[in-house]
C-alpha cells in the first residue's frame, strides 16, 4: 500500500537478514539513508495562471491529434493512387501517414505533459514484502501437497507413478513421426548428387534458355547458363535451377592451369563452373576480368578460375565444381555429363 | 602630410579605381579577342582526317606518356590497339581517364576534356585496329522493355552494382560504382567494352536491343521518385538497421528523457 | 445481500459520474475487479528513462501486431507461380510466386498497404533493438540478480522468439533478397551432421526452394510463434508486477521499498503516452523513409544476386560469423564431412547465447549472495561485470560489422580482405582489450566517486590563502545527492575452506578462483566515520 512519505526515516534491514550474503561485504557502519528530499513544487503547483496554460497546451495538442486523424482520413481520399504513377503511390502513403503521425504524437506529447506538469507531483513509496510466501502460507502450501500426495500415493505408489512418467515419455512420439510427410517420399540425399546436366545437354542463357555457341563466347566474357529445357520446365524450375546454375568464361589459354585428368573439360580456354557456392548456397556471380577471380557476394568467398576455381579467400571450404565442356557438331557448347561431385554447400553424406 | 597639400593633389581620389576598371577591361578584351580563334561551337566541321590527327595530338599530350606514343602499352598502362573509340568514349567521357593516381582502379572525376576532343581522341584510336565504335544512337535511347531491361539488370548486372545500382565491392579493393545519372552511351560503352575488371558483354552476350532495354530499367531508376520515401541510399538493411539504432532508438530514448524528467 | 459502491465524495454526481458508478458496479458484481484495482491501481512505479526500454519493446510489438494484420488481410502466402499484372512497370510479365505479388500489390495497388509495411518492418527493427538495449540496462545494472533470475531466462526467451518472427517475416514476400537468405540457411542447415540434409528435406517439403516453405513460414509467423511469444510476454510482466521494478539508489530508496509514482494516474498517464509516442515516431519513420524496397530485388530465384546481400540487422551478428572463417575449414572423417566452417561459427553463437542466458546463474554461484536485491547497481559499482558486458557486446559488436564488410569497404575505400582480416583480429583481441579498459575505467570513476562523495566537487573557484598558495575549493555535496554515492555494497574474495568432509573440493577453487578475478581489485564504498573525519 501506497504512503505518503513527509521526510519519514526508512529501515534497512528487514527480510534480508533471512538470507546468506555470500561473500558480500555486509557493512553495520554504512551511512544512514537521508529519506526522501523535500518535495519540488512545478509552476503550475503554485501559480493558477501557468496552471491553465498548462492545460490549454495540453488541450491544444489533443485538438491537433484530431486534426491528424481527420487529415489522414481525407488524405486516402484525396491523393488516390494512379496504376503506374509512382509519385501518386508516394504522395498517397506519405500524407496518410504523416496525418496518422500527427494524431498518434498529439496524444502522446498532450497525455505526457498533463501527467508532468499537472498530475499529482510527489513520489510515494510502496513497501516491498519478501517474495516467499509468509510462514503460515508456506506450511500451508506444504501441507496441500502433502495431503494430495497421502489421497493419491503419488510417491508411495511406485509402479503407477513410474508407468505415468513413462507413459508422458512415450506420448509424443507419434508426434515426431508425422513430421516425415512434411516432404515426398524420396531419399534427399540421392538427390543432392545429381544436377539435370547430362552428355549432350546444350548450354543455354539464362533467363532465355537460348543455346550458345562457342564463337559467341569471346575472351573477358562471363554467361549466365542454364540446362537447356530448364526454363520451359513446368515442375521443379528452381528447385533444378538451384543445383544446375553455371557460370561460363572465356580465359586466355596461357593463363589457365588445368588439372590434368580435367584437360579435356575446356574448350579452346572457356571453361563452366558450378554457379552454387561451395560455402552456403548463394549464387557466385562476380566475375572480375582481369583476375579472373569469382567473389560471393554473401561472404566474400573467392576462387581463382585459373586454378580450377580453388578457393582462395573466405570461408568456403571446396572449389567450384567443373562441369566437363564440349562442342557438338552444330558448334553449340554441350555438356559432356553431369557434374563428377555434388555442387553447392557441403553436407554430410558427401563423399558417400 | 598637411590638409593643405590633400586638397591641392592632383590625384582624383578614385583616379586609382578607374584605372583599375580600365586594366581590366584592357586585358579582358585583349583575352576574348584572341581567344575568339578557338571558340569550338562555331568552327566549321571538320574532316575525319582532321579528326584523327587531332585525337593523335591529344592522345600524345595526354595519355602517351602511361599508354605509349604508339598506344602500345607501357608498364604504366596497357595498350589501347584495338580497344575500339567506344572505349576512348567510355574511359575519358566519365572522367576515369586520364588516371590521376594509380590504385586498384580508375574512378570516375570530373571530364578533363570536351566531347569533340574525346571524339578525336577516340577516332585516332580506332583508326590503331578495328575495334567497338560508338552505337547506333537508337540503341542507347532508353525507350525499349524496362520488364526485360531489369529482369537482364539482375541476372547480369546486379551482383556486382547492386539491385538498385547503388554499387558494390569487388576484391582487393576495387568496386563497381553506382549507376545513378549516367549517361545511356557511357553505359552502353561500358557494357561493350568491360572496362578494367567489369566483364565485356558483346552482342553476342547481350544483343543491342537488350542493352538498350537494360538503359531502360536504369533510366527508369533515374526518373521514379522513391515510393516508400527517402531510399537512405538504397543499401538495403545494413543502412536500415543503423537508421533504426540511431535515429529510431536514440530518438525514443530523448523522448523517455523528456517523459521521466522532472517538470519545473 | 449485494451493496452498490457508494459515492464517499462530497460533490454531488452528474449523469456521467452516475453512468460510471452503475457500470463499475455491474461489472464488479460479476468480475472481483475492485479487488484488481485496490491491488495494482496505486503501485508505484520508478521513474528512470532506462527503464522505458523495454516499454519501447512492448509498444513496438504492439505496433507490429496491429500493422501485421492490416498486411494479413491482402497477402498470400502460396508459391504458386504467376505472371505480374500489376502496375510496377519494372516486373510486368515477369514469373513470380504469388506471395511476392500479393507483396507488391500491398506496396502498389493498395492505399496505405506500403506505408503500413513500413510500419510493420520498421516497428520490427525497432523491437528487437529495443530488446537488445533492454538487455544491455538489466544486465549492466544487475537487474537480474535474485528475485529476477528467472525473469531473465524469460527475456532471453523472447529476445530469441523476436528473432525467430523477424527472421519469418522477412522471408514472406519471396523477393530475391530474403530468398537468398533462405538458401544461405539452407546451406548452414545441411551442413549439420547425420539430420542435415533431413532437416532441410523435411523444412522445405522438397529440395530447396520447394513450393511450401514461404506457407510454413507463414503460418510460424502468424499463428505460432506469436502465440508462444504473447504468452511468454504475459509471465515477463506478471513476474515485473510481483517483484515490482528494481529502482536506482537514491534518497529515500532503499532494498524495502519502491518509491515513484503511482499506476493511476500518473505512469498510466505517461507509459499510456509514451505508447502513442513510440507508435507515432514509428508511423513518421515509415512515412518518410523507405525499408525493403521489394520492388527493386525481383523475385527469388538461385541465379542472380545482389551487391550487399545482408539480412536485417538483429540476424547481422550471424551472417558475420560466416564471413569470420578462413578458408578451407572441413575435413572428412569416416567418410563423413564435417563442415566446421559452418559449425564453428554456429557452436561460437549458441555459446555465447547460452552463456547470456545462464549470467545470472554463474555470478549467483561466485558470489553466493542469497540475498533479494531491489537497487539497480550503477554499472561503475560492479566492474567485472561491467567489463565481462563490455566484452560481450564487443564480441557481438565485430561479429554484426562483419556482416556489412563489403559495405564498409567500399565506403571507406577498403580492401574487403583487409576488413574481414581485422575483424578476426578484433573478434580475439577485441573482448579482452574492452574488458580491460572498462574494469579500469569503472574502478576509477569508483575512486572518483569516494573523492567526490568525501571531498566534495571542484567548484572552479580559485581562493588564494594568505600564505601565498592558491587552492581549488571544494563544494560539499549536499546530502541527498551524496546518498547515491554512498549505497552500494562490495564484495569479498572466498577464503578457500575445507567442507565438513575436510576436503576442498574442485568446486570450491573454481569459484574462489572466480571470486578472486571478480572480486580482488575492488573500491570499498564509503563508511560513516570516514563521512564524519571528511567533515572536519
Amino acid at each position: 500500500m501506497a504512503t505518503t512519505p513527509a521526510g519519514k526515516s526508512l529501515s534497512v534491514v528487514a527480510p534480508q537478514e533471512d538470507f546468506d550474503p555470500g561473500i558480500a561485504v555486509v557493512s553495520t557502519m554504512s551511512p544512514q539513508n537521508p529519506g526522501l528530499p523535500p518535495e519540488h513544487l512545478r509552476v503550475t503547483d503554485l501559480d493558477p495562471k501557468e496552471e491553465k496554460k498548462a492545460e490549454r497546451l495540453i488541450a491544444l495538442f489533443f485538438i491537433l491529434s484530431i486534426v491528424g486523424s481527420v487529415f489522414a482520413a481525407v488524405a486516402y481520399v484525396s491523393f488516390p493512387i494512379v496504376s503506374g504513377d509512382m509519385q501518386s503511390v508516394r504522395n498517397n502513403n506519405l500524407f496518410v501517414g504523416l496525418g496518422i503521425t500527427v494524431s498518434l504524437l498529439g496524444v502522446g506529447i498532450g497525455a505526457v505533459h498533463w501527467a508532468k506538469s499537472l498530475m499529482h507531483g510527489h513520489e510515494l513509496v510502496e513497501e516491498r514484502h519478501p517474495t516467499k510466501g509468509t510462514d503460515e502460507e508456506r506450511k500451508t502450501a506444504v501441507e496441500v501437497f502433502s495431503q494430495a500426495n497421502k489421497e493419491s500415493g503419488f510417491t508411495r505408489r511406485s509402479l503407477v507413478r513410474n508407468t505415468l512418467i513413462g507413459a508422458f515419455l512415450a506420448a509424443p512420439i507419434p508426434a515426431v513421426v508425422l513430421f516425415r510427410d512434411l516432404a515426398p517420399a524420396a531419399d534427399p540425399i540421392a538427390k543432392m548428387k545429381e544436377t539435370l546436366w547430362a552428355e549432350g545437354v546444350r548450354l543455354a542463357r539464362d533467363p532465355s534458355g537460348a543455346p550458345i555457341k562457342a564463337s559467341e563466347v569471346t575472351i573477358g566474357s562471363v554467361f549466365h547458363i542454364i540446362p537447356e529445357g530448364l526454363a520451359e520446365l513446368e515442375h521443379h524450375r528452381l528447385e533444378e535451377k538451384a543445383k544446375a546454375a553455371v557460370l561460363v568464361m572465356r580465359l586466355p589459354l596461357d593463363a589457365l592451369n588445368e588439372l590434368p585428368e580435367r584437360a579435356s573439360w575446356s574448350y579452346q580456354g572457356i571453361v563452366a563452373y558450378s554457379k552454387i557456392c561451395t560455402h552456403v548456397g548463394c549464387p557466385v556471380a562476380l566475375y572480375e576480368q582481369q583476375t579472373h577471380h569469382l567473389l560471393c557476394p554473401c561472404h566474400q568467398s573467392q576462387f581463382d578460375v585459373t586454378n580450377h576455381c580453388e578457393v582462395i579467400f573466405g570461408p568456403a571450404a571446396r572449389p567450384l565444381p567443373q562441369l566437363p565442356l564440349t562442342v557438338d557438331a552444330e558448334g553449340y557448347l554441350v555438356a559432356q555429363s553431369d557434374f563428377t561431385e555434388p555442387v553447392g554447400p557441403s553436407f554430410w553424406e558427401r563423399e558417400l | 602630410m598637411s590638409l593643405s597639400s590633400r586638397r591641392s593633389g592632383r590625384r582624383h581620389p578614385l583616379a586609382g579605381a578607374l584605372l583599375l576598371v580600365i586594366g581590366l577591361f584592357v586585358t579582358g578584351g585583349a583575352y576574348a579577342a584572341t581567344s575568339a580563334g578557338i571558340a569550338y561551337a562555331e568552327s566549321p566541321p571538320i574532316s575525319q582526317a582532321q579528326l584523327v590527327d587531332d585525337g593523335e595530338k591529344l592522345f600524345l599530350a595526354n595519355c602517351a606518356s602511361c599508354h605509349g606514343l604508339n598506344a602500345e602499352g607501357t608498364v604504366a598502362g596497357p595498350s589501347l590497339i584495338g580497344v575500339g573509340a567506344l572505349s576512348v568514349n567510355f574511359q575519358v567521357g566519365t572522367g576515369r581517364m586520364p588516371m590521376a593516381a594509380s590504385g586498384p582502379q580508375a574512378e570516375v572525376k570530373p571530364v578533363q576534356f570536351t566531347q569533340p576532343q574525346i571524339d578525336a581522341m577516340g577516332a585516332w584510336v580506332q583508326t590503331l585496329a578495328p575495334g567497338p565504335d560508338l552505337p547506333d544512337p537508337r540503341y542507347y535511347e532508353g525507350d525499349g522493355d524496362v520488364a526485360v531491361g531489369a529482369e537482364l539488370f539482375r541476372i547480369n548486372c546486379a551482383m556486382c552494382h547492386n539491385v538498385a545500382g547503388a554499387g558494390g565491392a569487388l576484391t582487393e579493393g576495387k568496386y563497381a560504382p553506382h549507376l545513378r545519372d549516367l549517361q545511356p552511351v557511357h553505359v552502353y560503352g561500358a557494357m561493350v567494352t568491360g572496362p578494367q575488371n567489369m566483364p565485356v558483354f558483346s552482342d553476342m552476350n547481350l544483343t543491342p536491343k537488350e542493352k538498350n532495354d537494360v538503359i531502360t530499367y536504369l533510366k527508369y531508376l533515374d526518373e521514379t521518385p522513391s515510393v516508400g520515401g527517402f531510399s537512405l541510399g538504397s543499401l538495403g538493411p545494413v543502412s536500415e538497421g543503423l537508421f533504426v539504432w540511431l535515429i529510431g532508438l536514440g530518438g525514443l530514448i530523448a523522448v523517455a528523457i523528456w517523459l521521466t524528467a522532472r517538470s519545473n | 445481500m449485494s451493496t452498490t459502491v457508494e459515492n464517499q465524495t462530497t460533490t454531488p454526481q452528474g449523469p456521467g459520474m452516475r453512468f460510471t458508478s452503475k457500470a463499475a458496479n455491474y461489472v464488479d458484481e460479476r468480475t472481483s475487479a475492485s479487488t484488481a484495482v485496490k491491488a495494482l491501481g496505486r503501485k508505484i512505479f520508478p521513474d528512470h528513462w532506462s527503464f522505458m526500454l523495454g516499454e519501447v519493446a512492448l509498444y513496438s510489438f504492439i505496433v507490429i501486431l496491429i500493422s501485421g494484420t492490416f498486411l494479413t488481410l491482402f497477402y498470400d502466402p502460396s508459391m504458386t507461380e504467376v505472371e505480374y499484372e500489376g502496375s510496377y512497370l519494372p516486373l510486368r510479365g515477369i514469373e513470380m510466386s504469388v506471395a511476392y505479388h500479393t507483396s507488391l500489390d500491398l506496396s502498389f495497388d493498395v492505399r496505405g498497404g506500403l506505408l503500413m509495411r513500413q510500419v510493420h518492418h520498421w516497428a520490427a527493427l525497432l523491437f528487437i533493438a529495443a530488446i537488445g538495449l533492454h538487455m544491455l540496462r538489466v544486465f549492466f545494472t544487475g537487474a537480474f540478480r535474485k528475485p529476477r533470475e528467472l525473469n531473465w531466462i524469460v527475456g532471453f526467451v523472447l529476445f530469441v522468439l523476436a528473432m525467430a518472427e523477424g527472421f519469418t517475416g522477412y522471408s514472406l514476400p519471396d523477393d530475391l533478397l530474403s530468398g537468398n537468405g533462405l538458401r544461405i540457411i539452407d546451406g548452414m542447415i545441411k551442413a549439420f551432421p547425420v539430420v542435415g540434409v533431413w532437416m532441410s528435406y523435411l523444412f522445405f517439403g522438397d529440395e530447396f526452394p520447394g513450393t511450401v516453405v514461404i506457407q510454413r513460414l507463414y503460418v510460424l509467423h502468424i499463428m505460432l510463434l506469436p502465440a508462444i511469444l504473447i504468452a511468454t510476454l504475459a509471465i515477463h510482466m506478471v513476474l515485473l508486477v510481483v517483484n515490482k521494478h528494481t529502482q536506482f539508489a537514491g534518497p529515500g530508496r532503499t532494498n524495502d521499498n519502491v518509491v515513484g509514482s503511482p499506476v493511476l494516474p500518473v505512469f498510466a498517464a505517461k507509459a499510456g503516452g509514451f505508447f502513442f509516442l513510440v507508435f507515432g515516431v514509428i508511423m513518421l519513420i515509415a512515412s518518410l523513409f523507405t525499408i525493403n524496397p521489394i520492388w527493386n530485388y525481383g523475385p527469388y530465384d538461385p541465379s542472380p544476386v545482389s551487391a550487399g546481400t545482408q539480412p536485417d540487422w538483429y540476424i547481422g551478428f550471424a551472417d558475420g560469423a560466416l564471413r569470420l572463417v578462413p578458408p578451407g575449414w572441413e575435413f572428412v572423417l569416416l567418410g563423413y564431412t564435417w563442415s566446421m566452417n559452418i559449425l564453428a561459427p554456429t557452436i561460437v553463437l549458441i555459446v555465447f547465447l547460452v552463456l547470456v542466458a545462464a549470467y545470472p546463474f554463474i555470478e549467483a554461484w561466485v558470489t553466493g549472495d542469497k540475498r533479494e536485491h531491489h537497487i539497480a547497481d550503477r554499472p561503475r559499482n560492479a566492474p567485472v561485470r561491467t567489463a565481462i558486458g563490455a566484452a560481450g557486446v564487443t564480441l557481438y559488436a565485430v561479429m554484426w560489422a562483419a556482416a556489412s564488410s563489403d559495405l564498409v569497404a567500399t565506403h571507406f575505400k577498403l580492401t574487403i580482405e583487409g576488413v574481414i582480416t581485422t575483424l578476426q583480429v578484433l573478434l580475439i583481441l577485441g573482448p579482452i582489450a574492452a574488458f580491460m579498459i572498462t574494469k579500469r575505467t569503472c574502478l576509477a570513476l569508483q575512486r572518483k566517486d569516494r573523492e567526490i562523495a568525501l571531498h566534495g566537487y571542484e567548484s572552479g573557484r580559485i581562493v588564494r590563502l594568505p600564505g601565498g598558495e592558491y587552492v581549488e575549493v571544494h563544494e560539499q555535496l549536499d546530502d541527498y545527492e551524496r546518498w547515491r554515492l554512498l549505497d552500494f555494497e562490495e564484495y569479498k574474495p572466498l577464503t578457500v575452506r575445507p567442507n565438513p568432509n575436510g576436503k576442498i573440493t574442485a568446486g570450491t577453487r573454481v569459484r574462489a578462483g572466480l571470486s578472486r578475478w571478480f572480486f580482488e581489485d575492488r573500491v570499498m564504498p564509503v563508511e560513516a566515520k570516514e563521512l564524519e573525519g571528511a567533515k572536519h
